[in-house]
């Protein structure tokens, strides 16, 4: 029954073939992939401002630098909430493809409490540089480690919004097709601000210190 | 049978966080994820506030080690795998790969050459006069 329903389903959709000529790739496949790309995009978009935090890390114009300013303690924290957050997603996902609605809701509200420790501690630590008068204009160091910092947390943020927007949606509509992708480019979208964090933590937290 | 073997053919292509087989050992995929990148986090920690490692040395073994973290990532949450049916998201990948190797090398070389033949403010003067 579920197979024909695949079936005629997959007869409805407009997608252009796939290139092996094996057919029309399932539209999941093709949204995935879409998404991909843009995350991809993201990433250079980042890479950018890498790029200019290595290249000013060392211009502190006299003021603190990382070796003076950063808590291995608060970053190890972060860490660990957005790393934990990442799994709690995944096992979200894993939840919708199985119908089991009360894990799926459990694993969606540890994403977004694990997630909104993270940003919690991210601007208190923002909060603590302000009050030592280590804002982003004191030199050209700050101004770059806030900004690749400050992007990554803005990322978050709307990570976070998309994640009240997709529960809403799964309560008010159930499991429909389309809901299960838009989980799915959430669950990519979290996935990559991980990766983006890894890089992070290790130029500018864990070399930062030293 | 008709039905089974058009959707194994439909279903050879694969998507990014698409599983190969979503409905089994996937919670243990997750889960050897979160234990693989706990660990190498822990030895991120371990390696950049302590002299286990060549002082010199240990800008570079954190940067392997964040590389690895990301591989983990990359397989075990976002199942971007080396199988055939994920050429596409490989190739998009390498692709995104490149595009940031240059952008952050080619910063670096840049502006490491640039502070390296700037003058200084008395070189500046003594030109002028």
């Amino acid at each position: 029954m579920s197979a024909q329903e695949g079936v005629a389903d997959l007869a409805v959709r407009e997608v252009p073939r796939a290139a092996s000529g094996a057919g029309p790739s399932p539209v999941r496949i093709v949204v995935g992939y879409g998404f991909w790309i843009y995350l991809l995009s993201d990433i250079i978009l980042f890479s950018a401002l890498f790029a200019t935090y290595a290249v000013l890390r060392g211009q502190t114009a006299g003021g603190p630098s990382g070796h003076e300013l950063f808590e291995l303690r608060h970053a190890g924290i972060e860490t660990l909430c957005l790393l934990c957050s990442s799994y709690a997603c995944g096992l979200a996902v894993l939840a919708m493809e199985r119908r089991r609605v009360s894990a799926f809701y459990l694993c969606c509200a540890l994403t977004f409490l694990l997630g909104a420790t993270f940003l919690s501690v991210e601007l208190g630590e923002f909060a603590g540089l302000l009050a030592r008068g280590a804002g982003p204009s004191r030199s050209a160091f700050l101004s770059a480690f806030f900004s690749l910092v400050g992007l990554h947390g803005v990322h978050v943020t709307v990570g976070l919004l998309w994640l009240i927007f997709l529960v809403a949606q799964t309560a008010y509509r159930g499991p429909l097709d389309y809901v299960r992708r838009r989980l799915l480019c959430f669950s990519l979208f979290w996935h990559a601000l991980d990766i983006i964090w890894v890089a992070l933590l290790t130029l500018v937290y864990l070399m930062g210190a030293r | 049978m008709e039905l089974n073997r058009a959707s194994s053919v439909i279903f050879a292509e694969r998507g990014p966080g698409v599983a190969e087989n979503e409905t089994s050992a996937s919670f243990w995929t997750y889960t050897a994820g979160l234990a693989f990148a706990l660990l190498l986090t822990a030895a991120s920690f371990i390696v950049a506030q302590t002299n286990l490692l060549w002082p010199a040395g240990v800008p570079a073994g954190l940067a392997v080690l964040a590389v690895a973290q990301m591989g983990v990532h990359l397989v075990f949450f976002l199942h971007i795998g080396t199988d055939s049916e994920g050429t596409n998201n490989v190739l998009a990948l390498a692709f995104g790969v490149l595009i940031v190797a240059l952008v952050v090398a080619g910063s670096l070389w840049i502006m490491d050459h640039l502070n390296v033949n700037m003058l200084t403010p008395a070189q500046m003067a003594e030109m002028q006069r």
